[in-house]
């Protein structure tokens, strides 16, 4: 058994929301750059802004972006850990306030009816899952809501199929056209119930672009997903274009026999997260 | 990239055209969801608003603190469908037009059009950039709402694209 106190869970949180802050993911950077090189005229112009801002952002120490977004943290929390000290959320929550008050990230955290901000970003929105050993990993996602307020989900029936589960990806992009900031990176639950099927589709963005799902007739949806949702010509911001999304990342579950739950979580090209293992 | 200061004049607004890259300088005021709500509770109310419509330029963002040495945090725009509901009655008091990201309603194009007025799309996400274009910026309504509060931003070279000119027309392709 090994013994951790939590103030060295809220002191991993902090510098993993201030790295965060700052920059791009380097898949996320290149993924910018080869769309850059596709583009032409406004999309070209908004794409070389926004790796010109990141440039900026990190020789200055701003946010990259300024929805610094919810403080999504993913934990994985080995069963032979032993935790100490405060309450895991409390330990969490005090890494995110003082990594946004450090940092000067914007605090966009309220109350959903009165609209009063709590100040300083808290809570953060936590997940904890028990793995075997005595490792922690910890994942940090700035999760803005430019993008969040585009996603869906989905209760398909079974007939529907993986055609239907395509065809609900691409509308969710189509729906959102430019107000999510595209080019977006688009992750995918399908399966679970109406809960966990939505957890797959944030956990979905915790994956590298680029890299294909290790099941090849999962991978076949996010290619044809991809390729379908690029077709629609959205573009860079809206402007037109052949780049509307970065990737398409799918997470599937088992499911019950009378359903087809589809996730889509829209992300925005500012791909921010951060991971670190105690 | 065309230059443009601010405020705007009846000439040089319809001069606009949607597609065209520009690079604004001069005042500027943010307001995103909430200080709209508030604002039009003080417009039913006949009460005074905190900065003069007529011919200003609203920027739909809401900024980070600013760090030491600096007039604003990063500060790009926030999506401006949101604010679908509110834009056409401000343009119809006199509101020259906005900043923001991504597309609008049809019924703020056309509101758009009656006043002659311009809609501009900064680039979502330049956070950083759009920080360092503010050369000055005071809190001019609503403290209690932080980010969401207004700001009097004086920006310079602050780089947009026209994305619904007087005309009516827009950047943003038909889908």
């Amino acid at each position: 058994m090994r013994t951790m106190n939590t103030s060295e869970i809220s002191a991993c949180v902090y510098r993993l929301a201030r790295r965060a802050g700052l920059s791009l993911t380097d898949d996320c950077r290149n993924a910018l750059r080869l769309a850059c090189s596709r583009e032409t005229g406004a999309a070209k112009f908004a794409l070389d802004t926004l790796l010109e801002n990141e440039t900026i952002a990190r020789r200055e120490s701003m946010p990259v972006c300024q929805d610094t977004g919810m403080a999504v943290v993913m934990i994985e929390l080995g069963q032979d850990v032993r935790l100490v000290g405060a309450p895991l959320s409390e330990a969490v929550d005090d890494g995110v306030r003082r990594a946004y008050a450090d940092g000067c990230f914007r605090k966009s955290i309220c109350d959903p009816l009165t609209r009063v901000n709590t100040g300083d970003n808290t809570p953060a929105h936590l997940h904890v899952d028990l793995i075997a050993g005595d490792r922690v990993k910890i994942a940090f996602l700035p999760k803005g809501f430019g993008s969040e307020n585009m996603s869906s989900l989905t209760m398909l029936t079974p007939a529907e199929g993986t055609d239907g589960v395509c065809r609900c990806i691409v509308e969710t992009v189509k729906r959102a056209g430019s107000r999510p900031c595209p080019p977006v990176i688009v992750g995918v639950g399908v399966g679970g119930s109406f809960d966990g099927c939505a957890l797959l589709a944030k956990r979905a963005l915790l994956r590298e672009i680029g890299v294909r799902h290790i099941r090849e007739d999962v991978a076949e949806l996010e290619r044809r997903a991809l390729n379908e949702i690029n077709a629609l010509g959205i573009g860079a911001q809206g402007f037109g274009g052949a780049v509307t999304a970065l990737d398409v990342l799918c997470e599937i579950a088992p499911t019950h026999i009378a359903g087809l739950p589809v996730a889509v979580n829209i992300q925005c090209h500012c791909m921010r997260r951060e991971k670190e293992e105690l | 990239m065309k230059r443009i200061v601010l405020p705007l004049s009846d000439e040089a607004a319809r001069e606009l055209r949607a597609g065209e890259s520009v690079s604004i300088s001069g005042t500027i005021y943010t307001a995103r969801d909430c200080a709209h709500k508030k604002i039009f509770a003080l417009l039913d109310a006949n009460e005074p608003l905190p900065f003069p419509l007529e011919n200003a330029i609203i920027y739909y963002a809401g900024p980070c603190p600013a760090p030491a040495g600096k007039a604003s945090g990063s500060c790009g725009p926030t999506t401006s469908a949101r604010m679908n509901v509110f834009a056409p009655r401000l343009l119809g008091l006199g509101l020259r037009g906005m900043i923001g990201k991504g597309e609008m309603s049809e019924e703020t194009r056309q509101a758009i059009v009656r006043r002659g007025g311009v809609y501009f799309a900064a680039i979502g996400g330049a956070g950083a950039f759009y920080g360092n274009a503010v050369k000055k910026s005071e809190c001019v309504a609503f403290p209690e709402l932080l980010s969401e509060a207004v700001y009097r931003f004086e920006v310079e070279d602050f780089p947009a694209v026209v994305a619904i000119d007087s005309r009516g027309d827009t950047v943003y392709p038909k889908r």
